[in-house]
């Protein structure tokens, strides 16, 4: 059976940059694939890749078996495919529900009258808010007016109501407080049970490793590999994402440090 | 230990502990339009004090501001679209002395019907309008510098054309040429409407009436009619439906819109499509009204926009404000100016005033931004 979405062989060039070198994923429906690398390591570039933002210099896509090539983010969405940026995607100056169905209106009428569907999207976008636990107190309030962790979880509610196959999440707990992000993570969790394929990028271990089916490691824009969770524990994940020799070395920089430094009266 | 009372437990299901309620005028302080109305009003009450004996508003005093107001409400309402979208047009002024020889020339030297010259220059002028859109999203150069450029390149063809094809810059004779060839269109531009009506009115008595019977004012000019239509269209469209909201969008963040699929690109190409059809339809109505072009028309026309759609509440850094709004002030700005007129008052006094205004409506919507887009 062929998976639900497919890279093979992705590279991705800016100018002399090599940011994606042969990097190849591919996500089931009801798996959740966590993309695990430091800064740089081209998590982002992958994942734009992916909405259709960037276009690849080498490689294909498949979606369902199927060779997809995105011209637009436009494209991705209409494939069923919904992203969760890293700054979100959100207009301040716009109101929830314009926030929410921004791209993606629900229109009444026809032809040239055909006009946006205000009840229907306030409706929506409430609910959806309130399914992710936030109660908004207007849809018409601008979502300027949103702390962080709200904006996150408009954000992550948008893609959930969009994102028909595959769900990408770009660092949905970089911005939030430690009870948003269980919530954010057993999101995920639900969509993954609901039967959308799920790409999770962080680089919070204790947050991927809980949700995830597999991981992969990007470093420098390569592969380091992916791992299926029986094959690998949480302690040797962190250990290769974050350098293990390198915090080793750390240790020992530090400790010469302190045996240097004469003792204070 | 006693447990932590949670006020939300006293509370109706549905009810948000948080939503408070705010006052009506405070909502509407939310709205972009609210300075503009609340401007004209004061502006309103201002020179029905002090010009109430002058004619100001009698029927032919009304007609005339109207006028001044609705011509420049046409460019305004362009100019406020565009820049919701995130983007400038300096070009617009311009803009109306290029479409007024784009139809002078044919009608008059190249024996063109008028109908074809006045097609003739709204296809140039939205095609002028499209190249400048296409540049400034294509290099992702500020629409400022790129529609300045537009502003002396269309200044310089103007006058540099009609001089090559006619050897002048003041083209007369098209209303003639269109009264005499029985044009089909251009009364829709030049001509006014509900006549029988103002003549109905003169003859009761309703209306005051020159010596022969014509009423002083002898029916609505047609600037007044498009100005109306072109405002109700672009707000229910601002408000109601995709574009609009796709305007928003691109100007508020045209990276998030792209983002999520707003073609954010051909929303800006279009708007600045719109602004030069605005600015033919100004043009138009003028070279009709007057019966000639000139390659000076529409000097200033294009600050004179953005000062009207400003004082309307629009955000020069653009995602906010409203076509209402920029309506109001260009009624604003038609009524000062005419109203100063009235009273006799050197007309520098409006140039001080307008500046004033312009200080006075920026600060006042950068206080409005604020409060929009800071948390609660």
């Amino acid at each position: 059976m062929s998976k639900t979405i497919e890279l093979r062989n992705i590279s991705k060039f800016f100018g002399s940059v090599i940011a994606l070198k042969d990097i190849s994923i591919s996500v089931n429906s009801g798996e959740v694939l966590c993309l695990l690398g430091d800064n740089g390591a081209g998590k982002s570039t992958l994942i734009k890749t992916l909405a259709g933002v960037h276009q690849p210099n080498q490689g294909e896509m498949y979606l369902e078996g199927k060779k997809i090539f995105f011209n637009s983010p436009r494209d991705a969405l209409d494939c069923g495919i919904a992203t969760v940026y890293q700054d979100l995607a959100l207009v301040p100056l716009m109101s929830v529900t314009r926030n929410f169905f921004m791209g993606r209106e629900p229109v009444r009428g026809w032809g040239l009258f055909s006009c946006f569907d205000a009840n229907f999207a306030d409706r929506v976008a409430k609910e959806k808010m309130d399914e992710i636990g936030i109660k908004v107190r207007d849809p018409h309030q601008a979502v300027g007016t949103m702390s962080g962790g709200e904006r996150q979880c408009l954000a992550i509610a948008r893609a959930i109501y969009f994102g028909a196959k595959v769900l990408i999440l770009d660092e949905p707990t970089a911005a939030l407080g430690v009870k948003q992000s269980l919530m954010v993570l057993r999101f995920v969790a639900r969509a993954r049970t609901r039967g959308l394929a799920v790409i999770l990028i962080t680089h919070n271990v204790h947050h991927a490793f809980p949700v995830g089916d597999h991981f992969t490691l990007l470093n420098r824009g390569h592969s380091m590999g992916t791992y299926r969770k029986e094959e690998i524990d949480q302690n040797s994940l962190q250990t290769m994402m974050a350098g293990g020799k390198e915090l080793q070395d750390l240790e020992v920089t530090i400790q010469e440090e302190k045996e240097l430094q004469p003792a204070v009266p | 230990m006693a447990q932590p009372k949670y006020p939300e437990n006293d509370l109706q299901e549905n009810q948000d502990e948080r939503l408070r309620e705010v006052s009506f005028l405070s909502r509407q302080l939310n709205k972009p339009e609210l300075g503009a109305i609340s401007g004209a009003v004061l502006v309103f009450v201002f020179f029905g004090f002090t010009a109430g004996g002058t004619g100001m508003f009698a029927p032919d005093g009304i007609m005339n501001w109207s006028t001044v107001s609705a011509q420049l409400g046409l460019i305004a309402i362009g100019a406020c679209l565009l820049m919701i979208a995130g983007e400038f047009d300096l070009s617009i002024g311009s803009m109306i002395g290029f479409a007024g020889i784009m139809i002078a020339v044919p009608s008059v030297y190249w024996d063109w019907p008028v109908w074809l010259s006045i097609l003739f220059a709204f296809a140039g002028a939205v095609s002028i309008g499209f190249i400048n859109g296409y540049i400034v999203v294509k290099t992702g150069l500020p629409s400022f510098i790129v529609s300045l450029a537009f502003l002396f390149i269309l200044r310089g063809l103007t006058i540099g054309l009609s001089q090559y094809f006619t050897n002048r810059t003041i083209i007369g004779g098209v209303r003639d040429i269109a009264e005499e060839q029985n044009d089909w269109m251009a009364p829709l531009f030049g001509g006014k409407a509900f006549q029988g009506f103002f003549q109905w009115l003169g003859d009761n008595g309703w209306l005051e009436t020159f010596a022969d019977g014509t009423p002083l004012v002898n029916g609505i000019p047609a600037v007044i009619l498009w100005f109306l239509g072109l405002a109700f269209i672009c707000q229910w469209m601002l408000l109601k439906t995709k574009f609009g909201n796709w305007i928003f969008a691109s100007g508020g963040d045209a990276v998030a819109a792209r983002n999520v699929g707003v073609p954010a690109s051909r929303v800006k190409i279009m708007l600045f499509m719109f602004t030069a059809f605005c600015a033919t339809v100004y043009a138009t109505c003028q070279v009709m009204e007057f019966g000639s072009a000139a390659a000076d028309r529409g000097l200033l026309k294009e600050f004179e926009a953005i000062i009207a759609a400003v004082i309307g509440g629009t955000l020069l850094t653009g995602g906010y404000g409203s076509v209402v709004g920029a309506c109001f002030g260009a009624l604003i700005f038609g009524v000062v100016q005419m109203g100063i007129f009235f009273l006799n008052i050197d007309s520098s006094w409006f140039r001080v005033f307008l500046g004033g205004m312009l200080l006075i409506a920026v600060v006042f919507n950068n206080f409005i931004r604020k409060k929009v887009t800071e948390a609660r």
